[in-house]
């Protein structure tokens, strides 16, 4: 197989195996995308990864990472401005940041077209709530085009970017995460690089200042849009029924991925009901609906999270004085997690008992399950976050009350450091540390942020501590990543952080590595001691990033901790408090080093009040 | 072939990613359909890493209904036992790699290790074939994964698939000093 990114490229049609995530971006470029901005964040960052792998000379369109997803959404609408098609990519969480330009685009005649990647995520594998962005898509009257599979991605993508030309607006393409992240062989189309980059803004193509009287007209004109791409729609066949010779009057609606657990499922019954799967869930076919439910007595509607599709086609069936029973939303459980096969099967089977095989659950019951330990994920061996709340703890009192942020940082929160105790989203940490410090005489309050949500939504946050005197430290987490993700690029390549606090006037500005733990425990306490706001920059590169290039390298050396018998007291500080992966409890309570993990960083040793921490060389 | 479901489970870091992989190309260089889903959440950060794959004519989601799993692969000890409890079909298959890495209540000494009699334990009770890999000898933690290809490739595990079909797999998605050694411990395993 060649390399992903010569493949993207690649001229002539070609069959492979490539991620929902992968698949996307060569439909950006079959499509002639112009422009394709981001901020990092899963379930979307393999877009980037495949974007990144395309050799620089046939380098298909501009990419960047810009500083947050707000700005992303303006630098893709600036350029769609000027004639080219454009794609914007984010996660779910994503869309808020981007809102307040987002929910402009609607009203706007964006000439070039523009394509708005989101990936939700039903169930939240990876995100602080699983919010159904499609409320926020209608609200920006949005369409949406909801794939089921990286084949739809790839096909969706492009039906996309010919509408969005085609009406000159923005479209939706909404995944979820185990579309981005599904592989499945998919035949790919062969497409004439061109690289016709245009500048072709005039304001006659406007109106662009959505200014009050303005503003509605924008919306009147935005409305208008609504039949063609009805037309558009329904030209489409994307919304597809299957017709059942067995239906005995019942049929099912929905969309994305739980159409394909309704299909898995549906390999059990006794009787197939009839399918309408819907690739445009907003706006709504009515005629394809209303054609649908005339044609079954009970329609059950099997969406993830809220009761969008639910609640219209009830709606449009109340309008018409359709006596089809409608079946949605009846317990809580609905409106939590994905639908997967087992949760699509329960419902049905609830619908409808005569549908399915009764569930024979014996089965369970005869296999008790074995308690297994949890396993939540946590900071990698070596992290220098880890260092940094060792030395964190070393300085708080009890009673001080700590923030903390989006990051790998946040995974402090746990044991046995306990170090953040509240947590919003990108970037609120100074903000919410300032509204915990009024009028606060008993408890220093100290906020957490990461260098790469410093320059995304927590400046705003710090200048206001600064502007209103607020009492707060700030520690800002600096591994010069984005790594959560995956190890992004970010502003702080460009921009000093220590520098940007002088400029902004802040006075007490402290920095070590972290590895350095007794310094970094005097500037905590330093910074505790301090009126207005502090900032201790706790810097140490990302390990996992450094060990992997490390291990790249011609006569790369792992070193390991090794722990001296003859020294350890097993009073276990190394284990219970620095709670580094590597470490190992033996049954007989001796501690080991589990070599597969260690890298030999020796962050370890300070905590080990017997120094019985000392490296062993190994070669590779 | 109707259906086959394998469910694929360890720690973020362990290369499930590449083994999943080798797997999914294995079974389409053999002719089958097949489709397949990492779910990894924040697993980089050493949580738990799950992929399945379907192969097959009547599959459609590429997740798959609990106890549905013809096969489990587990490069860990603890999540083997986790997969089992969730995915493990009656009269299945267990392939796991008999190592541990402790997850945070036992390193805290609040939880007891899973242990390879707890794994031969639910084995039986799911009438399960049960097949232990053993990490010694391999140099480095990153080939383990090809140690599990290997015992899959082995006993024949998944219907229709060869060898060579895993080496071609391999072919494909590695290149040069890294393919050689991943190809060697592959065979190595496979026998």
């Amino acid at each position: 197989m060649k390399k992903l990114g010569e493949l993207l490229v690649q001229e002539d049609p070609f069959e492979e195996i490539l991620m929902g995530n992968q698949a996307l971006v060569r439909a950006m470029i079959e499509s002639k995308t112009r422009v394709v901005t981001s901020y990092p964040g899963s379930p979307t960052p393999e877009i980037a990864t495949a974007i990144m792998d395309i050799p620089e000379a046939s380098t298909p369109f501009y990419f960047e990472f810009s500083v947050n997803e707000k700005v992303a959404t303006e630098v893709a609408f600036g350029a769609a401005l000027n004639g080219n098609l454009s794609c914007v990519f984010f996660k779910s969480v994503g869309l808020n940041v981007a809102l307040d330009s987002f929910v402009q685009l609607g009203l706007l005649n964006i000439i070039g077209g523009m394509v708005v990647v989101v990936g939700d995520d039903p169930g939240a594998n990876s995100s602080q709530n699983e919010q159904d962005n499609r409320n926020i898509y209608r609200m920006a009257k949005a369409i949406v085009l909801e794939p089921a599979s990286p084949k739809e991605a790839y096909d969706y993508y492009k039906v996309a970017a010919r509408l969005a030309v085609a009406q000159k607006t923005m479209v939706v393409l909404r995944l979820t995460t185990h579309v981005c992240h599904a592989r499945q062989k998919i035949s790919f189309a062969g497409y004439k690089p061109d690289k016709g980059y245009k500048t072709d803004f005039d304001t006659k193509n406007g109106p662009y200042i959505p200014l009050t009287v303005l503003a509605l007209e924008m919306k009147r004109l935005a409305l208008k849009r609504t039949a063609p791409v009805l037309s558009f729609i329904q030209k489409s066949g994307l919304n597809r029924v299957k017709t059942s010779s067995d239906s005995r009057g019942k049929g099912i609606i929905t969309s994305g991925l739980t159409w394909l657990s309704v299909l898995d499922v549906l390999e059990q019954a006794a009787f197939r009901p009839n399918i309408l799967k819907l690739g445009f869930t907003n706006p709504l076919d009515p005629k394809v609906i209303l054609d649908f439910l005339k044609a079954c007595e009970q329609v059950l509607i099997l969406e993830e999270l809220d009761d969008i599709l639910e609640n219209q086609i009830k709606a449009m069936a109340y309008d018409q004085g359709l006596g089809t029973v409608i079946i949605g939303k009846t317990d809580d459980r609905d409106f939590i997690g994905e639908f997967t096969p087992d949760k699509t099967f329960d419902k049905i089977l609830d619908t409808w008992p005569e549908m399915m095989p009764a569930q024979d659950k014996t089965k369970t019951q005869k296999f008790p399950l074995v308690a297994v330990p949890e396993r939540p994920a946590q900071m990698c061996p070596g992290c220098g976050h880890r260092s940094a709340f060792f030395a964190v703890k070393q300085a708080l009192k009890k009673e001080d009350i700590t923030v903390a942020d989006i990051g790998c940082h946040t995974l402090g929160y746990m044991p046995p450091y306990a170090v953040g105790q509240v947590l919003l989203c990108m970037g609120a940490s100074p903000g919410i540390a300032s509204g915990l410090s009024l009028n606060n005489t008993q408890n220093k309050v100290v906020a957490f942020l990461g260098d790469s949500t410093f320059f995304h939504a927590g400046l705003p946050g710090l200048i206001n501590t600064i502007f209103n005197h607020h009492n707060i430290t700030l520690i800002v987490m600096e591994n010069g990543t984005t790594a959560m993700t995956g190890h992004q690029d970010h502003a702080g390549r460009s921009i000093n952080i220590e520098t940007l606090l002088k400029g902004l006037g802040i006075e007490q500005i402290l920095t070590c590595d972290t590895y350095n733990q007794e310094r970094l425990t005097g500037h905590i306490k330093t910074a505790l001691g301090t009126k207005g706001i502090s900032v201790v920059i706790a810097r140490h590169p990302c390990m996992l990033k450094f060990t992997r290039s490390q291990q790249k390298k011609q006569g790369y050396v792992r070193k390991h901790i090794s722990i001296d018998p003859s020294t350890c007291t097993r009073v276990h500080a190394c284990i219970e408090n620095f709670g580094c992966p590597s470490f190992v409890r033996n049954p007989d309570q001796s501690v080991g080093v589990n070599m597969d993990l260690c890298i030999g960083d020796g962050s370890c040793r300070p905590s080990c009040p017997e120094q019985a921490l000392g490296f062993e060389r190994k070669e590779e | 072939m109707k259906e086959f479901n394998i469910y694929l489970t360890g720690v973020g870091g362990q290369g499930i990613g590449l083994l999943s992989q080798t797997l999914l190309r294995g079974a389409d260089h053999a002719g089958l359909e097949v489709i397949g889903v990492d779910t990894h959440g924040l697993a980089q950060r050493g949580g738990v890493v799950v992929s399945r794959i379907r192969c097959g004519s009547r599959v459609f989601s590429p997740l798959t209904l609990a106890h549905t799993c013809d096969l489990v692969l587990g490069m860990e000890i603890h999540e083997a036992l986790r997969g089992m409890n969730t995915a493990m079909k009656q009269g299945g298959a267990l392939v796991y790699m008999n190592l541990s890495w402790q997850p945070l209540p036992v390193r805290l000494n609040q939880s007891p290790e899973v242990t390879a009699q707890e794994i031969a334990a639910a084995c039986s009770r799911f009438d399960a074939r049960c097949i232990g890999v053993e990490p010694r000898g391999l140099a480095d933690a990153r080939m383990q994964n090809m140690a599990l290809v290997g015992a899959v490739a082995k006993h024949g595990l998944i219907p229709g698939v060869s060898k060579s079909d895993y080496a071609n797999a391999l072919e494909d998605l590695l290149k040069g000093e890294m393919l050689t050694r991943n190809l060697d411990v592959f065979k190595r395993y496979a026998g």
